[in-house]
């Protein structure tokens, strides 16, 4: 870290780099010393330790929840595929202009209102018990199917926002350019509108996806038995709260460091944004 | 350069009216160019060149009349926009270049997609039009490593690359620093003496005045006078072209 930026992220202090250093260590240091010395000394902190952070039932919980969180790992990276295909389709239908694709551009307004608009948990249940009581012959009551495909239609709702913004971002003169040299509409949407698109929504679409790793807990309400359903099952039978704890641990593993790659991206992309202004 | 003995009449426009909701941009214009011929469109901002312009590419649907390119009428119904396109170049103000292709991706898209071209005969011509306008050392940059002036021959270029039979050019030095306004200028009279059909929207009069075999006056949607650059430039009969020229030259630019 240089000197310039260091004071920048002091408020524009003008001051040497050790300095600045020091004095963040030093502020940080004593904020969470106040703070960890207000909540361990507060009445009811021995109890909410042994019933939140009991060390012996963390490490008796970890492996088993452990196993049960490759069940949401499975489940989003399936659903991940979906939602981009998904969504993408969604996307492209709305950017659709012209009277012939009015229906398209409906069935994609309804759909993302509807997904959008209702909890993702009632979808959860309605599909998860729902269509398995229609006793459909063939139909598979598979709760983790039906749990796979809720999150699916939900976050696509999303996705689908996202991926709009981002063929809304890319000048109109660009499609003008490619159809002027012959392309078709789907060639010019495939080789020019659609590549810048997606490339600058990659951080909100990586932000999305954060939020699905989370939401993979909700198919516990269907009786799956992933990480918060594991904890459940070991919490009810043991009389204490701490393998939620491992379980936050576990999320925490795969979406902090999403987060952190998130603002990477950012940053990288402000870069180059500011490079490529310099080079004009 | 192709299409040598085509049909005699490049284009011909005839009554094209053109309206943005209430507002009339084009209000019956007629012109007509033979093959080799450019053909400047002179006129204020507003007076209709570009729409002129984007509907003979067919970015714009015409409100009314009708063009033909090459004896092919364009815009009767159930034409391919597509096909008419191909034919046709267009080169804009703005660049418009594809800022996440390099400089010979650009130009090699759409004969290898539209033209169905092979990768290596594409990337072949590409070179060769890149080196004949002063760019092959640019072929990998991406448009954002380039000046204004190399990003606009570039997308000459690229609009040479689908070897058109008819080039449209609009105000294609209007967004140029002054000092790159002269190598752009440079690649259109290349092109005139190698025999391209041209419709060049400009508001640089003197050049307008080299390059043009006929020079059309715009106000306010149609075409009040036309004639051989001398005459317009020198004895315009219409007051709107006097006061028009009068204007530009006392703003230094003839």
């Amino acid at each position: 870290m240089n000197g310039r930026r260091g004071s920048h992220l002091f408020g524009g202090v003008q001051d040497s780099a050790a300095k600045s250093v020091g004095v963040a260590a030093l502020s940080t240091v004593v904020v969470f010393a106040v703070l960890g010395y207000l909540i361990v000394n507060t009445p009811g902190w021995t109890e909410f330790q042994q019933g939140f952070f009991d060390s012996g039932e963390f490490s008796r919980s970890l492996p088993s929840i452990g196993a049960a969180f490759l069940v949401n790992i499975k489940l989003f990276l399936l659903a991940e595929v979906f939602i981009l295909v998904l969504a993408l389709l969604l996307a492209v239908m709305r950017s659709l202009d012209g009277p012939v694709f009015l229906p398209f551009r409906i069935i994609s307004v309804v759909y993302t209102d509807f997904f959008r608009g209702v909890p993702g948990i009632l979808i959860v249940y309605v599909l998860g018990f729902g269509i398995p009581s229609l006793q459909i012959p063939g139909v598979t009551i598979d709760p983790f199917f039906w749990a796979l495909v809720a999150l699916i239609l939900v976050y696509s709702a999303y996705v689908a926002e996202v991926y709009r913004a981002g063929i809304d971002s890319v000048h109109s003169s660009q499609n003008a350019a490619a159809r002027s040299l012959g392309l078709s509409r789907a060639q010019a949407l495939r080789y020019v509108v659609l590549p810048q698109a997606v490339r600058r929504v990659i951080p909100p679409l990586l932000n999305d996806f954060i939020g699905l790793q989370k939401d993979t807990a909700l198919v516990s309400f269907l009786g799956v038995v992933e990480a918060f359903q594991r904890a459940n099952i070991i919490s009810a039978g043991d009389f204490n709260f701490t393998p939620y704890a491992a379980t936050a641990v576990f999320f925490l593993i795969i979406t902090v460091p999403m987060a952190r790659f998130v603002d990477w991206l950012v940053a990288r992309d402000r870069r180059r944004q500011m490079a490529g202004a310099g080079a004009r | 350069m192709t299409a040598v003995g085509a049909h005699p009449e490049a284009l011909h426009a005839e009554g094209v009216h053109k309206s943005f909701g209430r507002l009339e941009v084009l209000r019956g214009i007629d012109l007509t160019m033979a093959t080799h011929e450019v053909v400047c469109l002179i006129g204020a901002s507003g007076s209709g060149k570009s729409t002129l312009l984007r509907c003979i590419d067919l970015l714009e649907p015409v409100s009314g009349g009708r063009i033909m390119v090459a004896g092919r009428e364009i815009t009767a119904r159930g034409v391919d926009a597509n096909q008419v396109r191909r034919g046709i170049g267009i080169v804009f103000q703005s660049f418009n270049l594809f800022p996440h292709m390099s400089v010979l991706r650009n130009v090699i898209l759409a004969p290898r997609k539209v033209l169905g071209l092979s990768r290596q005969q594409a990337v072949e011509e590409a070179d060769a039009l890149l080196e004949r306008f002063g760019l092959a050392d640019k072929r990998l940059e991406y448009p954002d490593r380039l000046s204004g002036g190399q990003q606009q021959r570039v997308a000459i270029v690229r609009a040479l690359a689908m070897r058109p039979e008819l080039l449209l050019l609009d105000e294609v030095t209007s967004a140029l620093d002054p000092e790159l306004v002269a190598d752009v200028l440079d690649v259109i009279r290349d092109l005139r003496t190698q025999g391209m059909t041209m419709l060049i929207a400009t508001h640089e009069m003197g050049f307008a005045r080299d390059i043009a075999d006929r020079v059309c006056f715009l106000d306010a949607g149609q075409i009040l006078e036309e004639g051989p650059p001398s005459a317009i430039f020198s004895s315009p009969k219409e007051p709107r072209t006097r006061q028009f020229l009068d204007r530009i030259i006392r703003a230094g630019r003839l």
